[in-house]
């Protein structure tokens, strides 16, 4: 079971160093829909036996983390007729290679903290705390509103990763919040994406540091 | 066998085998677009016409124009005797003997480097300093690539480090090192072979002023590198050790062959990239070696 599950936040750290490498929006969006699934289905390798109410958290998860909240950005990106980030803040090179040295900082410091032995051999906490990092690099290294709500959920899944540990005692207390938090994020910053397209006519959160008449 | 008759067959075979590989390529790209293509054993044809030519030189060319490319050459014989073949190990090995190997390609280049700044021209100079601003990180790639091999095995000797059991960073491995093989050849994505526009030109446009003799003496030289390559590709990834000799042999032949049949599939299917995103490639390559390097450092730990 460890291993499944190494693998599997292994291949979601290797999701965040690819959505801060790309520069296409819909493979940013397609990656951080992914990562959201893959961590969805996490929760039914830890627990042993398989509850209904874990069976329906992950089913919810991976649906709306995996489907729903993609097609909204889809049609948000459609709406604004982009598809492509051309200049971020932050280069590509500079925030990969910052991505990198964050995970591999993450395992480091994984290793240091005091775990109890079974949590020590998951990678669930140097997970957690890379995609925490690589979400906020590109939360705040991307000028793109869509690029920065990916950066956002990529964000939401890491600390998703950090509830996994209480899996055992306070079952699924924190995922269950996690989604009702991403859920209603997402409705309000794609009503407040619509209105800065139709004011600017651009998703390029630049230009809303103008103030103009 | 005798130290001199093995270390004779060996290079050799090397030298012998090493013009099929572009002719496998360039038969894979013929025939996914819908051509019969050149015949596979264009490349020796190429060289035994090259010989019998004469060189013309470059009046601001000196006798280096003409050592340069037999120094690279030679360079990089040296570098593929010191390779491990399957089960048949390598003739000469000792510890340490992967750092002479990433040296002795590091002169290849230098060397044909020189060649090319020899001639005086614009389009040799700027050949020269893309693919050496490219090798500086294709280098990285290999010399991580071969740290992560080292931390598997244990072993500081090329002999030591290939042909062992996979570890979990082999598909890392595998993908970083099949980027390099890529860049360090001048394929696409990173340079096309094809092109006759010398401002989109990395390699060719380095050798775009020898001829006759020297020219035979790099495309085989640029053969042989891909050989190389592919020989250190393959035998990373499978445990060629543990096989009996003529299931190494076949196995490794049909690897090598797998990964020209890749490379070409690439060159057919993917466009070059626009040099300012080939850096970003390079060290996306540079970090799959890194995160082999790390899992396979972490796993012994």
């Amino acid at each position: 079971m460890t291993d499944w599950m190494n693998l599997l936040i292994g291949f979601a750290m290797g999701l965040n160093l690819l959505a801060l490498a790309s520069s296409r929006l819909p493979s940013i969006i397609r990656t951080a829909a992914v990562q959201g699934i893959v961590i969805g289905i996490l929760p039914l390798l830890i627990e042993p036996e398989l509850r209904a109410l874990l069976l329906l958290v992950a089913i919810a998860t991976v649906v709306i983390k995996g489907f729903v909240i993609p097609a909204l950005l889809f049609r948000a990106l459609r709406a604004a007729n982009i598809d492509r980030e051309v200049q971020p803040l932050l280069g590509f090179t500079i925030s990969l290679l910052l991505g990198a040295g964050a995970s591999i900082g993450a395992v480091v410091l994984g290793r240091l903290l005091p775990m109890r032995p079974e949590d020590a051999e998951v990678l669930l906490v140097p997970g957690a705390l890379a995609t925490v990092v690589c979400g906020f690099l590109l939360l705040i290294g991307r000028a793109k509103a869509i690029t920065q709500v990916c950066g956002y959920l990529m964000l939401e899944n890491g600390i998703y990763l950090f509830g996994l540990l209480l899996l055992g005692s306070v079952p699924l207390l924190v995922e269950a919040g996690i989604l009702l938090d991403v859920t209603v994020a997402i409705f309000v910053i794609g009503v407040v994406m619509d209105h800065i397209q139709r004011e600017f006519d651009s998703l390029d959160t630049r230009k809303l540091t103008v103030l103009r008449e | 066998m005798p130290l001199a008759l093995a270390l004779t067959v060996r290079i050799g075979l090397w030298l012998l085998l090493a013009p099929l590989l572009p002719g496998v390529i360039n038969k894979v790209k013929a025939v996914v677009a819908g051509r019969r293509g050149p015949p596979l054993l264009q490349l020796y044809y190429d060289l035994a016409r090259l010989w019998r030519k004469e060189v013309v030189w470059s009046t601001a060319a000196s006798p280096g124009h003409v050592v340069a490319p037999a120094a690279a050459w030679v360079a990089l014989v040296v570098a593929a005797a010191l390779l491990p073949l399957g089960s048949a190990g390598a003739p000469l090995a000792f510890r340490g003997d992967a750092l002479l190997f990433v040296y002795l390609l590091g002169l290849a280049r230098f060397c044909t480097g020189l060649a090319a700044l020899d001639t005086g021209s614009a389009f040799e100079g700027m050949g020269a300093a893309r693919e050496v601003s490219y090798a500086v990180l294709s280098e990285a790639t290999v010399i991580t690539a071969l740290l992560a091999l080292s931390a598997q095995s244990g072993s500081v000797s090329l002999a030591g480090m290939f042909g062992q059991t996979a570890g979990a960073g082999t598909l890392l491995l595998a993908a970083g090192l099949f980027v390099v093989l890529l860049a360090e050849n001048s394929r696409v994505p990173f340079d096309d072979p094809n092109t006759h526009l010398e401002l989109t030109m990395i390699h060719e446009a380095m050798v775009l002023d020898h001829s006759g003799p020297p020219l035979a003496v790099i495309l085989h030289g640029a053969a042989l590198k891909l050989l190389v390559f592919a020989v250190v590709l393959v035998e990373a990834v499978l445990p060629l050790g543990r096989l009996s000799p003529l299931a190494a042999a076949g196995a490794l032949a049909g690897s090598i062959t797998l990964v020209a049949v890749g490379t070409g599939l690439v060159e057919s299917l993917m466009a070059r990239l626009a040099f300012r995103r080939v850096p970003l490639s390079l060290v996306t390559a540079f970090l799959f070696c890194l995160f082999a390097l790390i899992v396979a450092w972490r796993g012994d730990a």
